[in-house]
């Protein structure tokens, strides 16, 4: 019995990594740029689908009428909801921000909310390229970019004043603003950091307990009722928590965004 | 000791890193539901502050994972 269960386990071993490689989906041969293979990846299809669908989602809202239909409501909370955000963390001057952060969570969000699309069943496998740290580092050094030059553009030097905060005694000189320049130069790592890994570790979860089910099943129908069975229950209540993670992930995204962007727009 | 099974030991206590975020991330959530009912009028304001916690804290379980994965696939 066990020697037979091993052998089938080892025969549906299902690796929890593989759904993150990137495979060329063509120009693989040549398109190359300063050295580099630049083929057309399944993450960069994913990229275009989620653009495509956020700018459908989006348009489909700009109708602009007065009385607003289901869709335009969709639309305006989600702008409202953004704006919201800038406007108490940031202040007035936040407003300029908004298709910034707007395009940025939505982005994000429909990343997340499409790698977790049950396509398989139809054949088509959703690749969460916010499970990749090269996406989400992009993201995180656009928004550290912005906090920089908006920073040394508004405030000149002075901008370094950030690195002391006020009432800093001044015996302390020497250490706090190192302290203060280690956690802000830590910001874009720790910003793509938290994204790509929650991504990443609900996605390794659900294939390790889908290997439970397969594995248990395989075994048996007595394994499949005791093990089998309990981890699909959990599968569901853990898809039910990704679907909350995705968007929490993308609202801490943004409000952090939104914090840094304040940093530099009013000093502290 | 075996140098595969000591990476998969070092993983597995990796996942103390998890159930110690899982403490964070419960508290977190656990006073603020505490002090908003006892002032649910100023509990809207401080959402904000809510998440910045949150994120904190699971940061620091989510790279307890991270050091678990490295330690499974890549070292």
């Amino acid at each position: 019995m066990l020697g037979t269960r091993s052998q089938v386990a080892a025969e549906a071993k299902v690796d929890p990594m593989h759904q993150f490689t990137i495979e060329p989906l063509f120009g693989s041969q040549n398109w190359e740029l300063a050295g580099y293979n630049i083929a057309f990846t399944n993450s960069a299809l994913w990229m275009a689908i989620a653009a495509a669908v956020l700018t459908v989602f989006v348009a489909g809202g700009m109708k602009r009428e007065l009385v607003p239909g289901r869709w335009q409501m969709a639309v305006e909370s989600f702008t409202g909801f953004i704006d919201d955000m800038l406007e108490a963390n940031v202040g007035k001057g936040g407003r300029k921000y908004v298709p910034y952060i707007f395009s940025l969570f939505m982005f994000i969000l429909f990343a997340n909310v499409l790698g977790l699309l049950p396509l398989g069943l139809l054949g088509v496998h959703p690749f969460t390229f916010t499970s990749h740290f090269t996406v989400t580092g992009v993201l995180a050094v656009l928004s550290f970019a912005i906090v920089l030059v908006v920073g040394f553009w508004k405030h000149g030097l002075h901008f370094f004043s950030l690195f002391v905060p006020h009432g800093t005694p001044i015996w302390l000189m020497w250490l706090i603003p190192v302290i203060e320049l280690i956690s802000f130069m830590v910001r874009p790592f720790s910003l793509a950091l938290r994204l790509f890994v929650a991504m990443m570790a609900g996605h390794v979860l659900l294939e390790v307990l889908s290997s439970f089910v397969i594995d248990s099943a395989n075994a048996g129908p007595a394994w499949g009722a005791m093990i089998g069975l309990p981890s699909f229950i959990l599968m569901i209540a853990i898809c039910a928590l990704e679907v909350l993670v995705c968007g929490i992930q993308a609202y801490v995204f943004a409000l952090l965004t939104s914090l840094y962007i304040n940093d530099a727009e009013n000093l502290h | 000791m075996d140098m595969e099974a000591a990476k998969l030991v070092g993983a597995g206590l990796a996942a103390i890193g998890a159930g110690m975020a899982a403490i964070g991330v419960g508290n977190v959530f656990g006073s603020f539901l505490e002090s908003a009912l006892r002032n649910p009028g100023a509990a809207d304001g401080q959402q904000g502050r809510l998440f910045i916690g949150f994120a904190a804290a699971e940061l620091l379980g989510l790279l307890a994972f991270v050091v678990a994965m490295i330690l499974i696939f890549v070292a």
